[in-house]
């Protein structure tokens, strides 16, 4: 049970305590509920009730675990519950990076957070300064990243263009400013703004 | 969620199933079978261990004299009572009831249809569940395999010689679930449902047969070719999917006593609800039900397959949420 305590001070203001996350039975189950497993954040993926006409019922849930980022299938059974994880997702600006953190704000509260090496992941390939991400927090800390889907990237570096000859195809490598190498169309030359989706990798269009 | 009032089912979903119902009515009829109806709420409940009956009270006046009643969960006990009154053959199409179903393909309340063929045995009555199912979902070849074949086939298990032990072992390697048990049905459940089912989701349509006998439930026991006694209980699924669960019916009223007995015991170790078990059930028995064989059918699974779609609310207008 989640239990919130309402205590009222002599500033006639409220402090709450939050006792403990609430504990959900197997039947609460459902798709993005966030719970613990063995120590580890994790994230309901797909949830199944399964229930032979005989036999004992059981809620069979695809789990993602939002640290390690590794999916797996783990079978309830009814009487079972899960903790609760205090999870949240909030949609942060990327600020920059010191070499070592990278550096969000929450553009309502002004508030900072730092994402490590782990929590950033593969993300910091298109992070660009100012652009919003979905910051995933564990107990306030940053544990995920998830940049928008498509970004608009800057060329820095790539061979010459072929101009006029944007209908014959092929491709080449551009590294852009974020530092990501992706395939380019041979037409688009450096210091072009390029739209890329972000969930492949892969270029989309000149912005 | 804004329009919780308008049905899940689209329209002409609700038209196929339909269309599905007059087919299996005049398929009966075609065969003289009878349609029948039995009660929805009884004085009994069902004994199986894992099946949950809804109460609900009835008051001969109001808010007075409340009597304890069960939506009944099968039609079962009720037609073998219409049997052994001479009816003949019969089938139903009826509402059933179970408490804590409801998933994807589950439905608190749903739709069973069940019928009952005096002088058939399980084999023949394979036979007309397939003549039946095969054109409304559009399926021909249905396979049938033992269900210590299956278990041979797809998990490498010996049913006849495996232990306990090795049956926890082996479903570990498939399935992490935190279950101690040593109820050894138990364990050939969940590696049914777990990683036998999902393998039979692209072998069509199957029948199981010859189940363990400690899985009888209401059939009667045999010993197979092999010499091993075996339940004359089949199921049928379809695409992975659980259709049917029929049997040849077990007519010995003093076993039936006793299963329902060992029902209760199995639910008092295990702390489950204890309900009254059906005594004119018994008494029909003793009385004398013919040799018959009887099937059960998930009618809103049936027009999910005939319809291709892996959501039960697909299929019934106002799914429990929205009921």
């Amino acid at each position: 049970m989640c239990v919130n305590f309402a205590v009222a001070t002599d500033h006639l203001s409220l402090i709450y305590f939050e006792i403990n996350m609430a504990n959900y039975p197997s039947n609460q189950f459902k798709n993005g509920l966030k719970v613990m497993i063995e120590g580890d954040p994790c994230s309901m993926v797909d949830v199944e009730f399964v229930k032979p006409g005989k036999g004992q019922a059981f809620t069979r849930v695809k789990l993602k675990n939002l640290i390690t980022g590794r999916t797996w299938e783990r079978t309830f059974k009814s009487n079972e519950t899960a903790e609760g994880a205090d999870v949240m997702d909030t949609d942060m600006e990327y600020l920059y990076c010191d070499g070592e953190m990278w550096h969000f704000m929450d553009p309502q509260s002004y508030e900072q957070v730092a994402a490590d090496k782990t929590a950033i992941g593969d993300a910091h390939l298109w992070l660009k300064e100012q652009d919003k991400c979905l910051v995933t927090l564990w107990n306030n800390n940053p544990i995920s990243i998830t940049p928008p889907n498509f970004v608009e990237l800057e060329v820095v570096e790539t061979d010459p263009g072929l101009k006029g000859d944007t209908a014959q195809g092929g491709s080449k490598p551009a590294k852009l400013q974020s530092g990501a190498v992706v395939r380019v169309p041979l037409f688009i030359e450096q210091g072009d703004i390029l739209k890329i989706d972000t969930r492949s990798g892969d270029y989309v269009s000149r912005a | 969620m804004s329009e919780l009032w308008r049905a899940t089912a689209p329209i002409e979903n609700l038209q196929r199933r339909a269309s599905i119902l007059a087919q299996i009515r005049a398929f009966f009829a075609e065969r003289q079978v009878m349609e029948v109806e039995t009660p929805l709420m009884t004085a009994a409940a069902v004994s199986d261990p894992y099946i949950d009956t809804i109460e609900c009270r009835y008051h001969p006046l109001p808010g007075q004299q409340e009597q304890t009643r069960y939506l009944q969960s099968s039609p079962e006990y009720a037609m073998k009572r219409l049997l052994a009154s001479g009816s003949g053959a019969i089938y139903q199409i009826c509402k059933a009831f179970r408490n804590g179903e409801c998933g994807r393909r589950h439905n608190p309340e749903f739709t069973m249809l069940e019928w009952y063929r005096p002088g058939f045995d399980h084999h023949q009555l394979m036979d007309e569940v397939e003549a039946l199912v095969g054109p409304l979902i559009g399926l021909g070849d249905f396979k049938r395999i033992s269900y210590a074949d299956l278990f041979r086939q797809y998990i490498q298990i010996d049913l006849q010689s495996v232990k306990v032990s090795e049956l926890v072992a082996i479903a570990r390697q498939h399935i992490e679930v935190q279950m101690e048990d040593d109820n050894r049905d138990n364990w050939l459940n969940l590696l049914m449902s777990h990683v036998i089912e999902p393998q039979l989701a692209d072998q069509g349509a199957v029948f199981v047969y010859d189940y363990p006998a400690s899985q009888a439930a209401l059939a009667r026991t045999e010993l197979d070719a092999e010499g091993h006694l075996v339940a004359c209980r089949f199921e049928l699924f379809i695409g992975g999917v659980e259709l049917a669960n029929g049997y040849f019916e077990l007519t010995d009223s003093r076993e039936q006593a006793q299963r329902f007995q060992q029902d209760i015991l199995q639910r008092q170790t295990e702390g489950l609800p204890v309900r009254p078990t059906d005594s004119l059930l018994v008494a029909a028995l003793q009385s004398g039900l013919p040799d018959c064989a009887g099937v059960a059918i998930g009618l809103d699974r049936l027009v999910m397959l005939a319809l291709g779609t892996g959501n039960i609310s697909d299929v019934i207008a106002l799914p429990f949420e929205r009921a």
